[in-house]
């Protein structure tokens, strides 16, 4: 079997770190990074993300094969979209108006917006539905019979069926829907937005979600 | 090891027994007779959330402590939090330090940076500078605390210059916390402060937040301070048995959690999930003065933390309802808690 890709965290509030545990427990090579210096979250690496590396933003997502956004979405548009050249994107950030209104992100679905700046990556949008108190409580090794199911929808299958295997090996049972539009269903608001549901609970909810036809 | 046991409130509006909603003013009488209630009954800490909105609203809770001080001898009585990212460092250290003289040195404060966020619109803020604001006034406030006169420049306030702050304390600061939701950067901000560190666990697992008590100590450290104390807060509600404290309690829950979760990324609660947080692996202390007392013993240590303030009441539950609920905390939960210790 060949080398798990390599990721890298961007943030470390309350959403990557648990992101990275997961990530490492499942035998991924992890580097995590905020927009400052790497000795900043050195013990916090430490103590809440042990077998992380803290490093620089540019030099973790440079070697990383994998990036995950993890940080407020009011703050992507600080990130340098140069440096994601190239890389996989999984976009976990959600756009919540009362974050102070991003003129951009008020009307298409937010992962389509992050795609439209990040020109030169491949973005899939995963990890953004479940909320960061349960992803570890909740996830389960494969054949569970209480595995919860993720949502990883991309435009590009080969990118949303490489993140769908990251999400199965973290505890998930993957949904894959064909399109960043048709992961609107994944957003604040949506029908399966924080319910933590099984598979077939998540297809059937996703079926009868009116967004789903648009 | 001395534990302490605290009641909070978000001046949860009341209903009366039919469920009709009781006027702003009667609830917040309500409250004052609840915090004089926790003193009698045995509760060592009295705290006060701030909000701004119809189903909680207690925008001034530092007046509703002073008249709770009036009519009280020993328990201490703070903020829970104070919304400092949206106010005034300056005024907030005022208000506390003269809630700490009317009530000879019982006032405390818990710092929140804004999980509750109807006050920046209401004053002027962008929530999207949340975190420049509290940092900021974060960084003030510890100064303001130290007593001295202040010399302070940042882009949130007009800069102070050898500013002389009154009132004075009589004897040093009085007891400061930032309360954290699980952000492990303000775990280190807590410390690089000097503040003592507010567990907000209000969803969840309880035990995912045992390593940010170690990393607050082995930050401490790493800044050259003292250890300072952690304390946990969660909402819970306690009546005679666990099925009338989960009945009372469930429909407020749901109603409130579904109201605010669309403004704050909670997921809309359902009987399932209710069952989760309830239980052994959940945030809420929901049940009999024994299912409780158990939860905050085994969560005490798990956390390793000292004090525990209950977040009492929910929009709609009855101050007869609140009434049991700060009585059996006193007098059953505490000491059973203690014994489990």
């Amino acid at each position: 079997m060949r080398e798990l890709s390599k990721l890298a965290v961007l943030g470390a509030g309350h959403v990557g770190p648990v992101i990275a545990r997961l990530a490492i427990k499942a035998g991924y090579p992890v580097a995590i990074a905020t927009s400052g210096d790497p000795e900043d979250i050195a013990l916090i690496t430490e103590l809440i993300i042990p077998g992380a590396q803290p490093r620089w933003a540019a030099d973790a997502m440079a070697d990383a094969d994998i990036v995950v956004l993890a940080i407020p979405l009011s703050r992507f548009l600080d990130v340098d979209p140069m440096l994601l050249n190239g890389k996989l994107v999984v976009d976990a950030m959600n756009y919540w108006p009362s974050d102070g209104v991003l003129g951009a992100f008020e009307d298409d679905g937010s992962s389509e917006i992050v795609a439209r700046r990040l020109t030169g990556s491949t973005v899939v949008k995963a990890l953004n539905h479940i909320g960061y108190q349960e992803l570890e409580d909740r996830a389960r090794p494969a054949g569970a019979p209480d595995r919860r199911a993720a949502g990883v929808a991309g435009d590009d299958p080969a990118a949303t069926a490489a993140i769908a295997g990251l999400a199965d090996r973290i505890g998930y049972d993957p949904v894959r829907l064909e399109s960043l539009r048709a992961g609107r269903v994944l957003q604040p608001g949506g029908p399966v937005f924080g319910a933590v549901l099984t598979r077939p609970e998540f297809e059937q909810a996703v079926r009868e979600d009116a967004r789903s036809f648009t | 090891m001395t534990y302490t046991f605290g009641l909070d409130t978000f001046g949860d509006r009341n209903s009366d027994a039919g469920g009709k909603p009781l006027s702003h003013a009667q609830t917040i009488r309500n409250v004052a007779e609840e915090g004089v209630f926790a003193e009698q009954v045995g509760v060592d800490f009295f705290g006060i959330g701030e909000h701004h909105t119809d189903y909680f609203p207690m925008p001034a809770g530092d007046v509703v402590l002073a008249a709770i001080a009036a009519r009280t001898e020993k328990i201490h009585l703070g903020s829970a939090v104070a919304v400092l990212s949206s106010d005034d460092p300056v005024r907030v250290f005022q208000r506390y330090s003269t809630l700490n003289a009317v009530s000879g040195g019982r006032a405390e404060v818990i710092l929140g940076r804004g999980s509750s966020i109807e006050s920046f619109p209401l004053f002027g803020y962008d929530l999207a500078d949340y975190e420049e604001l509290f940092e900021e006034k974060a960084t003030l406030f510890a100064e303001l605390l130290k007593g001295g006169p202040v010399t302070w420049e940042g882009k949130t306030r007009a800069p102070l210059l050898n500013q002389d702050v009154v009132p004075h304390t009589e004897s040093g600061p009085f007891p400061a916390w930032i309360g954290v939701g699980g952000n492990p950067q303000s775990v280190i901000r807590a410390a690089r402060l000097g503040f003592s560190l507010a567990l907000a666990i209000i969803g969840g697992p309880p035990d995912r937040f045992a390593p940010y008590s170690q990393l607050f100590q082995r930050a401490l450290e790493k800044f050259g301070r003292p250890p300072l104390p952690v304390l946990v807060h969660s909402p819970g509600h306690i009546a005679a048995t666990d099925e009338q404290a989960r009945a009372e309690f469930w429909p407020r829950w749901r109603d409130i959690i579904t109201l605010v979760a669309a403004e704050r990324g909670f997921a809309i609660p359902t009987e399932d999930s209710f069952d989760r947080e309830t239980g052994p692996r959940g945030a809420l202390y929901v049940g009999s003065p024994d299912t409780v007392a158990r939860k905050i013993a085994t969560n005490l240590r798990t956390l390793g933390a000292t004090r525990f303030d209950l977040k009492y009441g929910m929009p709609g539950l009855t101050h007869d309802q609140l009434m049991t609920n700060i009585e059996l905390y006193g007098h059953e939960v505490i000491p059973r808690v203690r014994e489990l210790l």
